[in-house]
């Protein structure tokens, strides 16, 4: 079932997403994966303040090609999001809501979604230039020295995503894979 | 035959447009394996999601951008008529002028970085190219450009198995990496392999064997029939488009196979994600 949802995302709307639910998203969201992760946690052991509110945030996993002059962005699919396991719990523990990219997550992080109420999305990898045209608007707001790899805060209009886990500890991957084996 | 002579500019020139091309231009063969697999697929989700790839490669070539945000470490096949002279530089650095180039005036991601083990720092222009160079007979160089993306890359793998393990131990080897792998090398995904050789040849030949049309069985009847057998086996794993649950994990397989010594079996796995991305130029 196709739900439209404006962000940024609420506990309550969060319980109504289930796995396997494709979603399109409307509002801010903020780009990282691993350098920017690497830096945010750095920042929280030396107790400085952080440069996105993480609270009621989404995060999308993606390094994104250079802009052609007269766009907002180059192509923009997710990366592998296993990569950021390693911070997602403290990140979620910190008012993190949403996290988008591609692959499955580890047990301790998708147990930590149903603690703090929170949602893991797939974008369709290798789709970059499909979820491209649903960026509306696209800034640098912190690391600029990591190009690619920088922060930058998105306006996404019907960005779409399908929910792999929910928060009730549900994982499309194991559930779709388990559907449709043959043995 | 008479030398023929090329200008190392020539090479940049045609390396920067195929890195371009490559990555706006989704090869025909891929494009149509996909529209048969949307077809075939036996779930709605991952039909939904083909379709959504297929309308990806659409607007990458209409839009001239990139069919995927990873465009790669730039890995080229090259055959070189070894009656060509090339003149007014150097060989492999026009290659990766070419790739500089092409990255740069392409928009296309830089993603190579150097200083491996300690911190990493990004090269800023793409090189160097991963470049096998053959000497072949003849006056052209053929260039094939395949950009090859992290995500799918990772989940490579090779076995040195003992030749009792034979043939089933092979497409044991095969069959379990792709459903180790799951979702993460983006499927649908061609599934390039290869047996025998040594275990550096083996890992070569299962890339090389990426650079097939999608689909083009290999020409040993043998062979093509251990390729239908871990096609069949591999869409039974049912992971799907993306991993989401579904009947189409891999368009095709594509097997090659080489001579081995008495006491070894190496088996090689490169997986390719949806974006096979391929293009070849001749000189």
């Amino acid at each position: 079932m196709a739900r439209y949802i404006q962000l940024p995302l609420t506990d309550d709307v969060i319980r109504t997403l289930h796995a396997g639910d494709r979603v399109f998203l409307s509002g801010t969201i903020y780009t990282g994966r691993d350098e920017a992760h690497h830096y945010l946690c750095r920042m929280l052991d030396r107790g400085e303040p952080l440069p996105i509110a993480l609270r009621g945030a989404v995060i999308y996993y993606v390094g994104p090609c250079p802009a052609k002059p007269g766009t907002v962005i180059g192509s923009a699919g997710p990366t592998t999001s296993g990569r950021m396991d390693a911070y997602a719990v403290r990140l979620m523990e910190l008012g993190l809501k949403g996290m988008i990219g591609k692959g499955q997550r580890k047990r301790e992080v998708v147990d930590a979604m149903v603690k703090n109420t929170a949602v893991y999305f797939a974008a369709i990898g290798g789709a970059g230039a499909l979820l491209a045209g649903a960026i509306a608007e696209a800034e640098v707001v912190a690391f600029p020295e990591l190009g690619a790899e920088a922060i930058y805060r998105l306006r996404v209009e019907n960005f779409p995503v399908t929910v792999i886990n929910d928060c009730y500890g549900r994982d499309l991957y194991s559930e779709g894979r388990t559907q449709y084996e043959q043995k | 035959m008479s030398i023929r002579e090329v200008a190392a500019s020539q090479i940049t020139e045609t390396v920067e447009k195929l890195c371009m091309e490559a990555n706006y231009y989704l090869p025909e063969d891929t494009y149509t394996a996909l529209e048969r697999a949307r077809a075939a697929e036996a779930s709605p989700l991952c039909r939904e999601i083909i379709g959504d790839i297929l309308k990806n490669a659409d607007i990458a070539r209409e839009k001239q951008m990139p069919i995927c945000q990873d465009t790669g470490i730039a890995v080229l096949f090259v055959e070189l008529g070894q009656d060509v002279h090339i003149v007014g530089g150097d060989f492999r650095k026009a290659v990766d002028e070419g790739v500089a180039r092409g990255y740069r005036n392409g928009y296309l991601r830089k993603s190579t970085q150097d200083h491996v083990l300690t911190e990493r720092v990004n090269r800023g222009d793409n090189t160097p190219a991963v470049c096998h160079i053959e000497i072949v007979p003849g006056t052209d160089i053929r260039i094939t450009i395949c950009p090859k993306g992290g995500g799918s890359e990772n989940m490579s793998a090779l076995g040195m198995l003992t030749p009792s393990q034979g043939r089933e131990g092979v497409k044991r080897f095969i069959v379990e990496t792709v459903s180790r792998a799951g979702g993460n090398p983006c499927p649908p995904i061609i599934v390039g392999c290869a047996a025998g050789g040594t275990a550096e040849q083996a890992m070569l030949l299962a890339k090389k064997a990426l650079c097939r049309p999608v689909g083009q069985p290999n020409p040993d009847g043998e062979v093509a029939a251990f390729e239908r057998e871990v096609l069949d086996e591999v869409n039974r794993l049912g992971i799907g488009a993306q991993g989401f649950g579904g009947t189409q994990t891999a368009l095709a397989v594509h097997m090659l196979t080489h001579p081995v010594h008495l006491a070894s079996l190496p088996v090689a796995v490169n997986l390719q994600c949806h974006a096979a991305r391929h293009r070849t130029a001749v000189i």
